[in-house]
């Protein structure tokens, strides 16, 4: 606050600028706050839950939809959403697990999830740029339709798995006494990050978020972005359903009900504003942090399933009526 | 660390957790009374789970805050057979019992199954009551919880082993129907089931969620004496049905003594008075000397057989369960 001289003008837009910059700052700040709050409480609440093994161990149970979150904030920082990821779980891991099941290696069924899943992204990202009057949530609404329904088409209503041993080794080993899920999700964290926030790629994203017209007519290739982030959705949903069909050893069609809106909800705690060109992954990760440690630890000391819910909702609320105190 | 661990939470006959598959489910509510009651009797303290929605993902977190409470055993009715092995094997080896009741996990995730009645005998038994309901002969579906539930799944396979025999030639299977035990799906299913095969002459429902709505639903359209019902429901909320006809009887078991027995069984391994083998006996409060028997590849305890309600004696079982 040294530019007290300047003119009145440049001094308005500096200070509007500033204003905006210490409000993200005050909502990273107020989640990081929030984060070691229910640390907090939890630890009050229950005796079991501040030891390192509980702490390590707690990421285990809700990191493996955090992976779709990394790239949903890119989708709504566009001013976009992507409801069909959930679907796009459930696609990948019934063909994993079915190729598995007709002699496919384990590996290559690996790799087959994670193409499936990308392969779903891209169908999005094409649909949306080319239907350009429908909206994305039209657009993914329709196709979380479809891939759950050939995922039902494939298994029907069975479950399938009988995967070798070591593919429980995603969803519950350890490397060194640190969960695996952990390690693999700190490492996509700091590609978002890096990806986000240091490249031009990154800004492109905010400009299309801030205008999509403007950054259009000043050269962007709006749509090529466009099909990379919902690319991006769909390949971490295969990322997520890789370490969801491990956790449970087998498949159906309807897993990963409900993820959705669960991705949405951290993202949306995260910071990331629904209208479009806000946000930061920082956010966006501390809010997986916070649901995921808030619902574990509630859970520790048994609150019924139904409240927990109602206290991330109400956690929810509070923090999108937050953030709009700052729209004009 | 012990020593904070130790403050006030362990009783001294130890903790017990039980997780039913969904919360706000009748059934559910009174298994977890049982379950309750009985580890009052030992001097335990009991846990009650029910996850928001019917899934095996939100059992297994369930089953991950239970090992860090670092419970003595878990009581499970689980949403599917397979997927809750790995949460369960981790929790066993970190020395908790696992005993599944009501809708068992397959033998490799469990110590014991606690069963409710003979499952051959369930899906024979409710055979039998619609074809004699039908008149013997005509269109039939089932409308079941979940396609994953591992219990349901079993009777309707024994459903259809016994509509193989040759008396049942005139009766069609037409549709497995998943209401997936929500009340609305369930509704849903009903009517769609009605919509599709207008010749239907018969619903089994062996889930106490799905016979309930789908008694409700013949009720509202007055479709009594055309299509009949019957299932595996609860005498309180089947009483209105059976009274008026549209289910002319149905089974159940008890199932505060299914979660009775759970909680014995449990308490039995936990002291070691069993360790789950075929011939282990063990005390069940007032339900007396139990036996572990084979089952499968695994084994289990057997509660009873199913019993008949119907407008003799619903009556009397409304007030109770």
């Amino acid at each position: 606050m040294e530019n007290l001289t300047s003119s009145v003008e440049k001094n308005i837009s500096i200070e509007r600028e500033f204003r905006t910059k210490d409000f993200f700052l005050q909502w990273e700040w107020l989640l990081l706050l929030i984060f070691f709050l229910i640390h907090i409480i939890n630890s009050q609440l229950s005796p079991y839950y501040l030891n390192t093994y509980t702490l390590l161990d707690a990421t285990m149970t809700f990191l493996d939809k955090a992976f779709i979150a990394l790239p949903m904030a890119l989708v709504i920082i566009f001013g976009d959403i992507d409801i069909s990821v959930a679907s796009t779980v459930a696609l990948s891991s019934v063909i994993m697990a079915v190729a598995y099941n007709a002699g496919l290696p384990m590996v290559l069924a690996i790799l087959l999830c994670l193409f499936i899943g990308l392969l779903c992204g891209l169908i999005n990202g094409l649909l949306i740029v080319k239907f350009k009057e429908l909206s994305a949530v039209i657009v993914t609404l329709s196709t979380m339709t479809l891939y759950r329904g050939i995922a039902y088409i494939i298994l029907e209503d069975q479950a399938a798995g009988e995967f070798p041993d070591w593919f429980n080794f995603p969803g519950w080993g350890y490397i060194k006494g640190i969960p695996f899920i952990l390690i693999l999700f700190a490492l996509f964290a700091v590609i978002f990050l890096l990806l986000l926030h240091k490249t031009t790629f990154g800004r492109k994203v905010y400009a299309i978020g801030n205008n999509e017209v403007a950054s259009k007519y000043s050269g962007v290739k709006v749509d090529k972005i466009k099909v990379a982030v919902f690319t991006l959705a769909g390949l971490m949903a295969g990322v997520t359903a890789l370490f969801l069909t491990s956790k449970m050893g087998s498949t159906r069609p309807n897993i990963a009900s409900g993820y959705e809106l669960d991705v949405i909800a951290m993202v949306v705690l995260g910071g990331v504003s629904t209208s479009g060109g806000k946000g930061k992954i920082i956010g966006v990760l501390l809010a997986i942090f916070i649901i995921g440690f808030l619902r574990y630890g509630l859970g520790l000391v048994n609150v019924p399933d139904q409240v927990i819910l109602i206290i991330v909702g109400l956690l929810l609320i509070v923090s999108v009526m937050l953030s709009n105190l700052n729209k004009k | 660390m012990a020593v904070i661990l130790a403050s006030g939470l362990a009783s001294a006959e130890g903790r017990y957790a039980v997780i039913f598959k969904s919360a706000g489910n009748p059934f559910g509510e009174k298994l977890m009374d049982g379950f309750e009651k009985a580890v009052k009797e030992f001097g335990g303290e009991a846990i009650l789970k029910a996850p928001a929605e019917p899934t095996a993902e939100a059992q297994i977190q369930m089953i991950e805050q239970l090992i860090a409470q670092h419970v003595d055993a878990i009581a499970i009715s689980a949403n599917d057979y397979d997927a809750l092995e790995p949460a369960l094997k981790k929790a066993m080896r970190r020395g908790i019992k696992v005993v599944s009741l009501d809708s068992a996990v397959n033998p490799d995730s469990r110590d014991v199954h606690i069963n409710q009645a003979n499952p051959e005998l369930i899906g024979r038994v409710e055979v039998q009551a619609i074809y004699e309901m039908i008149g013997e002969e005509g269109q039939i579906a089932v409308l079941s919880a979940t396609s994953q539930a591992s219990n349901q799944n079993l009777w309707i396979e024994w459903m259809k082993k016994e509509l193989k025999k040759p008396k049942y030639s005139n009766v069609e299977l037409v549709k497995v129907a998943y209401g997936d035990d929500l009340r609305d799906k369930s509704v849903s299913e009903t009517e769609a089931l009605l919509k599709t095969y207008p010749e239907l002459k018969g619903i089994i429902a062996p889930t106490t969620v799905g016979i309930a709505a789908a008694g409700k639903v013949l009720t509202d359209k007055g479709l009594k004496g055309e299509v009949y019902l019957t299932g595996l429901g609860l005498p309180s909320e089947m009483a209105e049905y059976i009274k008026n006809g549209v289910c002319p009887w149905m089974y159940l078991w008890n199932p505060i003594d299914l979660g009775y027995l759970g909680a014995y069984a449990a308490h039995a391994l936990v002291t070691g008075d069993i360790n789950g083998e075929v011939g282990d006996t063990f005390n069940a409060g007032f339900l007396g000397e139990k036996e572990v028997i084979q089952a499968g590849e695994g084994t289990e305890i057997m509660l009873g057989a199913p019993f008949k309600f119907d407008v003799v004696n619903i009556d009397k079982w409304k007030e109770v369960y």
